[in-house]
């Protein structure tokens, strides 16, 4: 086989896949593993370990793979991650870990992503616990949801020895990856809720339907409920919308509530109640991993499915992964293109979309090229859905009931890069909350900096 | 874990609980809602609050039953439990946050609808606590549809009205709102209206050509009500707001009506369909005439 490239990954076959929530991709069985890891050359400075955030030891890791004992692998990945099944399948690894793996400088980097997932996956299938604290710290520490920071913040908690809580204000555990992302790249029982009990392993203590800004505050947590310290990783928050006429359209809908309502809610199951409106020609507006799930989900409950997007296919905020699965799939990339108007029948429902092509100018704020209307190039399409996947604002529920938290200007929680201390004493947060919409990996190293911080800080305390 | 205690018929279609749910009950105040989830393959429907018992940590919902989540509510007995509960959700009545030396000095009048009784009640019973007089229009189609009479004549000036005039005053609540005010020679400094949309739409309306600043409660679609679907969103006046976390209440002259009683109804076909399916168990074939095997 050609060392220098990847052993290839399996998948379900793209006409197939478009019709069924299966996982899209199969990964390494023990032979492709081991086969793949031989691949790595156990580099002494090893750069990949720079590209994570969360630092994990990736070349000691595919050793163990490399000789078997994915038991070691499993731990060794544990010490700096939770959620190593759930990172295997959705980090950005192209623009990571393995962007700066020396073997991709001739030929293509090692799979570590799929490494990382295989040894996961081979850990929950075996049943492999967890390594708990040897000692109790006596001290409560309560995270506000249970997403990628939360989940992990809690998890690293645990393994120092603190009594930690999970609040999570839905019904079921896993923020964003049980609401978001969609079971064709993250399956919810097999993976999603079997990291959650690890979690829950590691002596993680978890309370659902709990809506902290609603139920109770940040201060009654820690006044009435005697928690000493309280990590914020609430997540992204509210939907945007364009503010162009038609938008309140019955077929116009967030991607957040589309994909709530298939994810969390289950309703491309007939045995579900949830109801969702699948829509036969549906059109996607934006170009980032949201705007893909939308339009892959759509797609599977049966639309034909274009996606709209103002800059043009460089500028996809999408993993590159993502956007070559919906192309395969069958997706329909209108680029360099802008929605002006829904356009909306006498029952006020959507039948079409009209757009304006775009040219790029010169570059903004975000050094990406500032996409401008071509005079006179409005069209249209028909279509009976529209889907706005235009990225979220600040839930303000935390922000609007605790005092002395301090938001910046685009209203996320301020909180430091190294600690996640926030204004607040005692008040710590990480993930979508601060950043705004980001990614998972970058939500986990969030919350593991928060751990130490909180550590850190109840240590002094 | 929420136990379901209390569960009672209150007419044809209208049905009350309690449940046993401490963290809601606990910060729980007039105007909020709840969601609810009755079993794991549920949908979360947004209810609100109709009572609550902070010692006993029981909240009470009163609930009509339009599609699946509410009937299989509905069949729910004592000692059941439901598989999920959350709150409280929306932003409380802004009455609670008026002065009540200022709310003494206001007229102020509920304007409730069919089962919107449930949600005026929990108002109109925290102004009494306060030493705060309130009158009431309660409003049915029929007499055999009335609820809470008895509840809210014990915390307001009741007045009763009927479509078909079997009972109480005879007509629409608007035409017992035009005759308070009319007839009688009533003062309003506030109205809040809840009800069916196309109640709170009228009821706005008439407000409206005496001047009477008006509230309503708004009950649209959602999923998560924490803010994050936008299902719930509509228009006052030029703005986009989002029902579970801007509202429940909204000013009732600006709200768009005709927008949101259409997006009230986007489901509706899939539910009808839905409720068929479970009220027919195993003789169910479809039931939408589209199946071709209607016997």
């Amino acid at each position: 086989m050609d060392n220098m490239k990847k052993v290839p990954v399996r998948e379900q076959d793209p006409k197939v896949r478009a019709t069924n929530f299966e996982e899209v991709c199969y990964g390494y069985n023990k032979e492709e593993a081991m086969a793949e890891a031989e691949r790595c050359l156990h580099c002494k400075n090893a750069k990949c370990m720079g590209g994570c955030p969360v630092s994990i030891n990736i070349p000691d890791f595919i050793q163990a793979v490399k000789e078997g004992d994915f038991e070691k692998a499993y731990h060794i990945i544990g010490e700096d991650s939770s959620l190593p099944a759930i990172c295997g399948r959705v980090c950005p690894q192209e623009t990571q870990c393995e962007q700066l793996c020396i073997k991709g400088i001739k030929g293509e980097a090692v799979s570590i992503g799929k490494l990382e997932r295989f040894v996961a996956d081979w850990a929950l299938e075996h049943d492999i616990k967890p390594a708990t604290a040897k000692a109790k710290k006596g001290k409560k520490v309560a995270v506000i949801g249970s997403g990628p920071s939360g989940l992990t913040c809690a998890g690293d908690l645990a393994k120092m020895g603190y009594d930690v809580t999970v609040f999570e204000a839905l019904h079921k555990y896993g923020g964003v990856l049980v609401y978001g992302i969609p079971e064709f790249r993250l399956p919810k029982d097999k993976v999603v809720a079997k990291e959650v009990k690890k979690v829950e392993e590691l002596g993680v203590k978890f309370e659902k339907n709990v809506i902290v800004g609603k139920s109770l505050t940040v201060d009654q947590l820690m006044y009435d409920e005697g928690f000493d310290a309280v990590f914020i990783g609430s997540g992204a928050g509210l939907p945007m919308f364009m503010g162009i006429p038609g938008e309140s359209a019955n077929g116009c809908f967030s991607a957040n509530e589309y994909l709530t309502r298939n994810n969390l809610m289950k309703a491309f199951r007939e045995d579900y109640d949830t109801p969702i409106i699948a829509g036969q020609k549906v059109a996607v507006v934006g170009g980032g991993n949201v705007a893909m799930d939308a339009a892959r989900t759509a797609l599977r409950l049966g639309a034909e499915v274009h996606i709209v997007y103002r800059r043009s296919e460089t500028e996809l905020p999408a993993r590159a992964e993502e956007v070559e699965h919906a192309k395969q799939e069958g997706i329909d990339f209108q680029l360099l293109t802008n929605p002006v108007e829904i356009l909306t029948n006498d029952e006020d429902h959507v039948v079409g979309i009209r757009c304006i092509r775009m040219e790029l100018g010169e570059p903004d704020d975000s050094g990406r090229r500032r996409p401008v209307p071509v005079e006179g190039s409005e069209f249209d399409i028909e279509v009976d859905t529209v889907i706005m996947a235009l990225g979220t604002t600040p839930n303000p529920l935390i922000p609007s009931t605790t005092e002395g938290l301090e938001m910046n200007r685009k209203k996320c929680i301020v909180a430091d890069d190294f600690t996640g201390l926030t204004s607040k004493a005692g008040v710590f947060a990480g993930g979508d909350a601060v950043t705004g919409a980001a990614t998972v990996i970058l939500a986990m190293g969030a919350g593991k900096s928060a751990a130490k911080g909180i550590d850190e800080y109840l240590s002094n305390k | 874990m929420y136990k379901v205690s209390n569960a009672r018929m209150l007419v044809d279609k209208i049905y009350a609980m309690d449940v046993e749910a401490p963290r809601v009950v606990a910060h729980c105040q007039p105007g909020q809602f709840v969601i609810v989830k009755v079993d794991e393959q549920g949908e979360r429907i947004p209810l609100t609050i109709c009572d609550y018992d902070r010692t006993k940590g029981t909240v009470t919902l009163v609930y009509q039953t339009v599609g699946t989540t509410t009937f299989k509510l509905s069949e729910l007995k004592d000692g059941d439990e439901l598989c999920d509960i959350t709150g409280p959700l929306g932003r409380p009545s802004d009455l609670i946050d008026t002065p009540v030396a200022d709310l003494k000095k206001m007229n102020i009048l509920f304007v409730a609808g069919g089962v919107g009784a449930a949600p005026v009640y929990p108002q109109a019973k925290w102004l009494k606590e306060h030493g705060v007089d309130c009158d009431v229009i309660l409003g049915s189609k029929t007499k055999d549809l009335l609820i809470m009479e008895k509840k809210l004549a014990e915390v307001s000036n009741l007045y009763v009205t009927t479509d078909d005039g079997s009972y109480g005053f005879n007509g629409m609540v608007t035409a017992q709102l035009e005759d308070l005010v009319e007839k009688q020679g009533k003062k309003y400094d506030l109205c809040v209206a809840i009800g069916p949309m196309i109640m709170m739409k009228f009821t706005a309306l008439t407000t409206k050509k005496y001047g009477i600043k008006t509230v309503v409660s708004m009950n649209p679609i959602m999923v998560d009500g924490t803010g994050m679907c936008g299902g719930c969103r509509l228009h006052v006046g030029d703005e986009v707001k989002f029902a579970c976390v801007d509202g429940p209440e909204f000013d009732g002259h600006l709200i768009n009506f005709d927008e949101a009683m259409k997006r009230s109804q986007m489901y509706k076909t899939l539910e009808g369909r839905a409720l068929l399916k479970l009220q027919e168990g195993d003789t169910h074939h479809g039931g939408c005439g589209e199946c071709g095997e209607d016997a």
